[in-house]
């Protein structure tokens, strides 16, 4: 199996990479305006929905519902797909769904692809391998654009390009599309990336996609957009190709009623999406002449036997969890090393892929539960991460270095600890005498180990010389004198 | 009534002013506090921090500390969010009815301390005056977790003297986070920047919060950068009894 999930396996450490996204004010500012204008969109819109909160449930229980059954709708899906007259394939990992893909392309004759919506394309790197196979492919959602175009990575999941501002995008354009008096007003920005994408549109033969929902039911597919981008990927090209993840799958028609009112206000703040397209299958003389889809799993099956990890298989992809995150805030999405970024992406790239890529994610979180809050599909992410957390340490324990470090061994003490008065108490005295080495001005101002962590950024009070148990027992002491002198 | 305390380790062992302002509150209200002397910690750090073999038996601990008690006072949201988000199951993972039956029975007797005044003895004035201006930090775990609401603010509204002050943006993680205060320093360093700006903005005296370790980060911020903005636990701004000049 060689399982991928975008470039997780050579990512550096969540806060290693985070220090140096800390360091580029450029990005910050850009990450803190989109996100909070996001937000506070996305509040105004929840707040216009009285039922919100049913939504949420009807979401969750029809998630929870599809993937306890998925090998039931998956095989639905496929019938009424290829009834409809589409070709379903079936791809068990990365490498399959690109040697899918790139078959089905050499088959139709073509060497460039037009993509759109293509968050699963690059989990699996289909770019660089479509490039290795004499393939270009060429970004149309604009901000997917706007990252190839920069040789950049994607730093959200809805707004892949919300790390760069309108000043970069010009730059960007001028460079790669040869102009030389484009201006940062977004209708010139607008303009110039139409025109070459027209282009496009109009002579690639092939286009390449990705979904929103999978519709068992009917077969068919459906993508939300802003841009009309997509709609012409999927509508113009003579051969269209859809990368589904296996967990898109929704049961019915019926139950997009739910998520098309969730997706867009969770996403980006709209009522409902600018273009909303479904279809099933190929129909003469209207869209292309041939449908494939490809369903991939990619390690998604391996997180079916635990419910709790299973959860994490419901996320639509509308990034609320990032937009509310206050680390994703400070650190922008490149941090995290995957192209799922955030809250969402701290549980699902370790799960999707082997978790000793991703062993630092998992801790990428102070867990103040605000990705949680606003999950339109109720995804407990604080405790999908802590379960998380608990397999990094039993994974740990079990070699030497892990036992001897530093982070083990002071929770084993401490451990011993809270296990008993004795050396509970004893503890306590230890810290007051032990801290007197490192006190300054009255302050812990520098402490040594994994503590320095703390003292880096913080002073500390110290110990104070009598702790409350301490005091409760001076003063139990004192109560029978007490009570005898007012008698 | 009889109200155990359990103060938390950290209060015990750094903040004793907060237990002591607890016990003080509620002897005022006519309750008789008790301290069960055997009690340590709830287990949040270390399961938390995925060392979930080693909570058990500090959460065993606690519940056998607590099983007799009518009603326990914590003043720690967080201590009491994991409690009741993960004492049912850690015991249910044991697979050890009969500590999954006292962890049932005792869980809807802890009270965080702000829902023990208002929702279990139905009160909001206790009788302090406090004459400054104070803002309230609504911790991630108090509103996300207990979703204590507007609780500890009608408890400080009813304070004598008091000038309660919103901080911009308040419902924003300080970014303490436990562990991830040391293993992310850096985030959590510039998450509490970005808080530490907001509690500046509002030209606060006081912080107040029903966490001390939110406030504990916030203070060390504050401190670190020269201001001499007081953090105070909700539970001492209740205790207090000074008065205007």
């Amino acid at each position: 199996m060689s399982i991928r999930v975008g470039k997780t396996s050579k990512a550096p450490d969540f806060p290693v990479a985070a220090k140096t996204a800390l360091q580029n004010v450029q990005l910050r500012q850009n990450v803190h305006h989109a996100a909070d204008v996001i937000r506070n969109k996305r509040a105004l819109r929840v707040s216009e929905t009285p039922d919100w909160q049913e939504l949420r449930n009807a979401a969750h229980d029809i998630k929870a519902h599809t993937l306890a059954h998925l090998d039931h709708y998956l095989v639905d899906f496929e019938r009424n797909c290829q009834n409809a007259g589409g070709t379903v394939h079936w791809a068990r990992d990365a490498d399959e769904a690109n040697a899918i893909a790139i078959g089905l392309i050499q088959q139709y004759g073509g060497d460039e692809v037009i993509k759109v919506k293509t968050m699963t394309s690059d989990e699996i790197q289909m770019n660089p391998a479509l490039q290795a196979a004499g393939i270009t492919p060429h970004e149309t959602d604009l901000a997917d654009m706007i990252v190839q175009l920069g040789e950049d990575e994607p730093s959200h999941i809805v707004v892949p390009a919300l790390h760069k501002n309108r000043f970069e995008i010009r730059d960007i354009f001028c460079k790669k599309m040869a102009l030389s008096n484009l201006t940062a007003e977004p209708e010139a920005l607008a303009n110039a990336a139409r025109q070459y994408l027209r282009d496009r549109f109009l002579h690639v033969k092939i286009g390449i996609s990705g979904a929103n929902f999978a519709i068992a039911e009917t077969g068919s597919v459906c993508v939300v957009e802003s841009e009309g981008n997509g709609r012409m990927c999927v509508t113009l090209p003579e051969v269209l190709i859809t990368l589904i993840g296996i967990e898109k799958i929704i049961p019915s028609f019926q139950d997009l009623e739910v998520f098309l009112q969730l997706l867009p206000r969770s996403a980006t703040g709209e009522r409902m999406n600018p273009y909303n397209s479904l279809w099933a299958g190929v129909h003469a003389g209207d869209g292309p002449k041939a449908f494939h889809v490809i369903l991939l799993d990619n390690g998604r099956t391996k997180l079916m036997h635990s419910e709790m990890e299973r959860e994490t298989l419901d996320c639509i992809r509308c990034g609320a969890c990032l937009n509310a995150c206050p680390v994703y805030r400070e650190t922008g999405g490149h941090a995290y090393g995957s192209i799922y970024s955030g809250p969402i992406g701290a549980i699902l790239s370790p799960q999707l892929n082997s978790l000793e890529y991703s062993r630092s994610l998992p801790y990428a979180s102070s867990l103040c539960g605000a990705c949680y809050e606003v999950c339109p599909v109720k995804i407990n992410i604080p405790e999908i991460l802590i379960h998380l957390r608990g397999r990094v340490v039993h994974d740990d324990q079990k070699t030497l270095s892990g036992t001897l470090s530093q982070m083990n061994l002071a929770m084993k003490g401490a451990a011993l600890v809270f296990g008993s008065r004795r050396r509970y108490e004893a503890a306590q005295r230890l810290g007051r005498m032990g801290q007197m080495l490192f006190q300054h001005n009255g302050q812990l101002e520098h402490l040594p180990g994994m503590a320095g962590g703390w003292t880096r950024f913080r002073d500390l009070r110290p110990l104070p010389k009598q702790s409350f148990r301490d005091w409760w027992k001076a003063r139990e002491a004192a109560k029978p004198a007490t009570e005898s002198e007012t008698r | 009534m009889q109200i155990a305390l359990f103060v938390a380790c950290y209060n015990d062992t750094l903040f004793p002013q907060t237990g002591i302002a607890v016990t003080s509150v509620l002897e005022r209200l006519g309750h008789t506090v008790t301290f069960p002397m055997q009690q340590t910690c709830c287990g949040q750090m270390h399961y938390n921090t995925g060392f979930h073999r080693e909570a058990v038996p500090i959460v065993r601990r606690f519940v056998q500390t607590f099983a007799d008690a009518e009603v326990v006072c914590v003043p720690s949201s967080s201590c009491v969010a994991m409690m009741r988000e993960h004492y049912e199951m850690i015991a249910q993972a044991e697979n050890d009815p009969a500590f999954l039956a006292d962890v049932r029975a005792l869980l809807p007797r802890i009270f965080e301390l702000s829902e023990l005044l208002v929702d279990r003895l139905g009160i909001e004035d206790v009788g302090a005056s406090f004459p400054y201006s104070v803002a309230y930090h609504p911790s991630c775990h108090s509103v996300r977790v207990l979703h204590l609401g507007d609780k500890p603010t009608r408890l400080l509204r009813a304070v004598q003297g008091i000038h309660l002050i919103d901080i911009p943006n308040k419902e924003q993680c300080c970014g303490f986070g436990g562990t991830f205060a040391v293993k992310n320093a850096d985030v959590s360093g510039a998450m509490l920047a970005e808080k530490q700006a907001s509690i500046l903005s509002t030209g606060a005296e006081v912080v107040t919060a029903v966490d001390n370790s939110c406030l504990m980060h916030i203070y060390g911020g504050l401190h670190r950068a020269g201001s001499t903005i007081r953090t105070l636990h909700l539970a001492e701004i209740l205790a207090s009894q000074e008065s205007a000049q």
